[in-house]
């Protein structure tokens, strides 16, 4: 290993943030698609919102961070559809964590219920009131996660395939703490 | 001849004062309301109520309101929470179909602006409310606007789990336009 960073501790702090947020954000959003009308609907409704909502800032975040530290490129030897591969599933993540949060504010505002971050922040309506709008932007919101769950499942499996096959220390990229046991 | 016209233009203004609305005009009146969900207010409506209301906004003290309201008629945001609060535990519709408030008094709050006083009456329960209101004539047509608002658990609306206001919160305001000829 070169033992020089690829991305920065911020970044990788961002990254694990993120993948957190994502995996608490999803199973609650099925779960509480699938419960009927309750206060604990209710609740898990609007703690999905304040976690998407924050998810939507984070990305933002993120993408300044990146445009102002550009990370180091992937240096393994693979073929050149691989490389390509990782790029476009990346890209298409970051597309997914801005538009997927967007798509649920939308949702939300369409159905008439506004979003109120952690219960003190009200955010706009950016639409007015309609309620096929709101049907078709659920739909959207539903096609838009499904997305999200096949990349993120690609992303996965091929960051255990450069790990556990190629053993090419990519995914040390994103956990510098394996970064310094294999490089001792 | 000229004499009588005069006359009875200085009688108009006198004709026009006391004019009495009696007659609501209930497809241009709606009463809403607005119940916080978890610090989100979302807005309701009943869309069907009927009205007999006679006030003079010369004297409004002597006014009167019958308003009776059609439960089943509730729009509560969306079709889920609609079959929701006809439910037993919110207003049990299929044993209480309607809401009612009988106006006892209306006394004036100053600058035009006045309160009845009256009994509103939801799942058998009758309490004291206090709506202040205000009165705007338009071409003929009287405007009446108001809003209060009630603890909805005084009257058991969403009683057992719902009970919990940290997510659907006790008070709800409730906002009425009539328009009146």
């Amino acid at each position: 290993m070169t033992g020089v960073m690829a991305y920065t501790r911020t970044a990788v702090i961002l990254h694990w943030l993120m993948a957190l947020l994502v995996f608490v954000t999803f199973p609650v959003g099925l779960v509480m698609h699938e419960m009927a009308l309750s206060p604990d609907k209710l609740r898990m409704l609007s703690y999905h919102k304040w976690l998407g909502v924050t998810v939507f800032v984070l990305v933002m975040v993120r993408l300044v961070w990146r445009a102002m530290h550009k990370p180091a490129p992937l240096d393994v030897s693979m073929p050149r559809w691989q490389h390509m591969a990782a790029e476009g599933v990346h890209v298409l993540l970051y597309v997914l964590l801005f538009a997927i949060p967007l798509s649920g504010w939308l949702m939300s505002s369409a159905k008439g219920f506004q979003t109120v971050y952690l219960g003190v922040l009200p955010l706009p309506d950016l639409l007015a009131k309609n309620k096929m709008l709101g049907d078709a932007l659920s739909e959207l919101h539903e096609a838009l996660n499904v997305t999200m769950l096949v990349l993120v499942g690609m992303h996965i499996a091929a960051s255990l395939k450069h790990q556990f096959i190629d053993h090419d220390g990519t995914l040390a990229r994103m956990l510098p703490f394996m970064n310094r046991s294999s490089s001792k | 001849m000229k004499k009588i016209f005069v006359a009875l233009f200085l009688l108009l203004p006198v004709f026009a004062e006391s004019a009495e609305y009696t007659n609501v005009l209930l497809e241009k009146s709606n009463i809403t309301f607005v119940s916080r969900q978890m610090s989100v207010p979302v807005e309701g409506v009943f869309k069907k109520f009927s009205a007999k209301v006679r006030i003079n906004p010369a004297k409004p003290e002597a006014g009167m309101a019958q308003i009776e309201i059609d439960l089943a008629s509730i729009d509560a945001g969306s079709s889920e929470a609609n079959d929701e609060v006809k439910g037993k535990s919110w207003f049990s519709v299929t044993e209480f179909p309607k809401a009612s408030f009988v106006s006892s008094s209306v006394k004036s709050l100053g600058e035009g602006k006045f309160e009845a006083a009256g009994k509103l009456t939801i799942k058998g329960k009758a309490l004291d409310v206090h709506a202040p209101f205000a009165l705007k004539e338009d071409k003929g047509l009287l405007n009446v606007d108001g809003l209060f608002a009630i603890n909805r658990l005084d009257y058991g609306i969403g009683s057992g789990l719902w009970g919990d206001t940290s997510v659907v919160a006790n008070e709800v305001q409730i906002k009425f336009h009539l328009l009146l000829k």
